[in-house]
């Protein structure tokens, strides 16, 4: 079992001086979002504009893992459109369950691969790209002229 | 006693996990299993399976024995009066969601007070904010002191004549205080209310006497106490569990049966609806054994002094904290690193081969209090050594170097 290829320098970078940390000022789409067997918490605010991730920003509370997943999923998503994003999603999740998957425009995220050798640390990984799928059903809910619950 | 010769007995012990000897500090979860209790199970499938109370045959008879048998050994185990008072359920949850569910929603009302305190199990927790919404009833915690234990003088704030039931955890899982539970029982009675005692963290580790303690009722799982998983035990008193009605239906628990009515049976079996869970009862009696073999006196002394082992050495790692009392505490340890997420600290320490618990370990509003999201915990159990504990000191000092170097 080699730490190393958990604990890349990459993910401990993103992990000790987190990107898109902190809250957005006015109107997003924000999701709060647990991981009930560990306690990581992540939140997550979307500024969607014309179909595109014009910003994205994240606060929570959870371990190295977690927090630079969420560091790199929120700069990964930005400029996207919300097809673009979802497509993303899926390809994190093809990675994370250790599938054949097209290589990320953003490198860095490729280094969560290593997350699939400990299985039990898988749900650390995904938790941020699950708050984003939530994220945009709940986007897409708004648009439809739903109520703002989610 | 001498934990080398014990560890023997536990065969999932013997092996090597990431290219390292297995250290287990993670009983409190649940503890390994010794080869008395896997053959006591293996021998009821191979020999004596067959349902309990119908049949009249012989393997029916010899089922029928065991199951009963193990009651027997628990209301042994615990001094309670009678093996009729001691109802088999899947485990702590289920026994006090039978309490919850049954006895304080026919009892509680409106203005009335449930009292639990912050350390709680969520086991112990929400079946009570359940029975409170349901009856109207007020839910109050009795607060807790500094060091996250219980001030007598707190608990005498908090029970009134109003109180109608007390419910608390013997031994806190995260915390490892002993609380002071004799006092707490006095307290209640005199105000006319009933107590219910978490025993999952008490019962594997020290002599727990019903009778003296004078609870009203008392709750554990067998998985904790070297027995399988999916059995436990609810220890109530007499007239209480008469009263009780049952929450379960049908099966093992039918006396007559009319088309528009049915009656039950008596205690326990009143309480013990559908087939109930044989081979692990009587895994459970062969626990049981085991223990008292040894000795609960033994084992208890034993941990504390494994516990107080490791506070002392873990204390010297710098910047690591522990929660909870100094002192007069069970065996285990809960603890962060600075700057290290318990997740990853847990991560490090299986790749040592050394298995602790990370996270909320059900007790959320304990983490709030704490003022953290998480905390990594070792646990120690009969078969731990010193020597586990030198390797999990060695593993945190080396856990903090490979952070303090990847993080900078």
């Amino acid at each position: 079992m080699q730490l190393d290829e958990l604990y890349r320098q990459v993910i401990m970078d993103h992990y000790k001086t987190p990107r898109n940390r902190g809250m957005l000022d006015g109107e997003a789409v924000s999701v709060q979002l647990n991981n009930p067997t560990c306690g990581d918490r992540i939140e997550l605010q979307m500024f969607i504009e014309d179909g595109k991730v014009k910003q994205a920003r994240f606060e929570g509370e959870g371990c190295s893992i977690s927090m630079s997943s969420a560091s790199m999923m929120t700069d990964a998503i930005k400029g996207k459109t919300l097809e673009e994003a979802l497509k993303l999603a899926e390809q994190f999740s093809q990675m994370m369950q250790g599938q054949e998957h097209e290589e990320f425009e953003y490198e860095d995220m490729e280094a969560l691969s290593g997350v699939t050798k400990f299985p039990a640390r898988i749900k650390c990984a995904t938790l941020a790209w699950n708050a984003l799928r939530k994220g945009i059903v709940q986007s897409k809910h708004e648009l439809d002229g739903g109520s703002n619950e989610s | 006693m001498n934990a080398a010769e014990i560890r023997k007995q536990f065969p999932i012990l013997d092996q090597e996990v990431n290219g390292h000897p297995l250290v287990y500090l993670d009983s409190a979860a649940t503890s390994q299993k010794p080869l008395a209790v896997i053959e006591a199970v293996e021998r009821y499938y191979k020999m004596d399976n067959s349902n309990v109370h119908r049949g009249v045959h012989t393997l029916g008879s010899r089922a029928t024995d065991a199951y009963e048998g193990a009651r027997e050994k628990v209301a042994r185990f615990l001094n309670a009066p009678s093996a009729s008072q001691i109802i088999f359920t899947r485990g702590t949850t289920t026994a006090i969601n039978l309490v919850a569910s049954s006895y304080a929603r026919s009892v509680c009302k409106e203005g009335d007070e449930i009292v639990i305190t912050p350390m709680e199990h969520h086991s112990n927790l929400i079946p009570w904010q359940q029975a409170a919404k349901a009856t109207g009833a007020t839910l109050k915690y009795i607060p807790l002191q500094e060091d996250g234990s219980i001030a007598l003088k707190d608990a005498e704030a908090t029970i009134t004549p109003n109180t109608k039931m007390v419910a608390m955890t013997y031994v806190s899982n995260v915390l490892g205080i002993i609380n002071p539970v004799r006092e707490i029982i006095k307290l209640a009675h005199r105000h006319g209310a009933k107590v219910l005692l978490d025993g999952a963290q008490s019962t594997p580790h020290m002599a727990v006497d019903v009778s003296e303690l004078d609870c009203d009722f008392y709750a554990f799982s067998g998985h904790k106490m070297c027995a399988p998983t999916g059995i436990g035990a609810l220890y109530g008193k007499r007239e209480l569990l008469e009263q009780m009605e049952p929450i379960e239906f049908g099966g093992e628990m039918i006396d007559f049966v009319e088309l528009y009515d049915s009656t039950w049976k008596e205690l326990p079996w009143k309480f013990e609806g559908g087939t109930p869970i044989i081979a692990d009862a009587i895994g459970l009696g062969a626990a049981i054994d085991f223990l008292t073999e040894i000795g609960m006196d033994r084992i208890e002394q034993h941990e504390k002094q494994i516990a107080a082992y490791a506070m002392e050495n873990m204390a010297k790692i710098e910047g690591l904290t522990i929660y909870g009392p100094r002192r007069d505490r069970a065996g285990l340890v809960t603890f962060n690193l600075d700057d290290v997420h318990p997740h990853d600290v847990a991560t490090v320490l299986d790749s040592e081969g050394i298995a602790v618990r990370a996270g909320h370990h059900c007790c959320q509003p304990l983490m709030r209090w704490l003022n953290v999201s998480a905390t990594a915990r070792a646990s120690f159990y009969l078969y731990n050594t010193e020597e586990d504990v030198d390797k999990l000191v060695a593993a945190l000092t080396k856990t903090k170097e490979y952070f303090g170097h990847a993080i900078g």
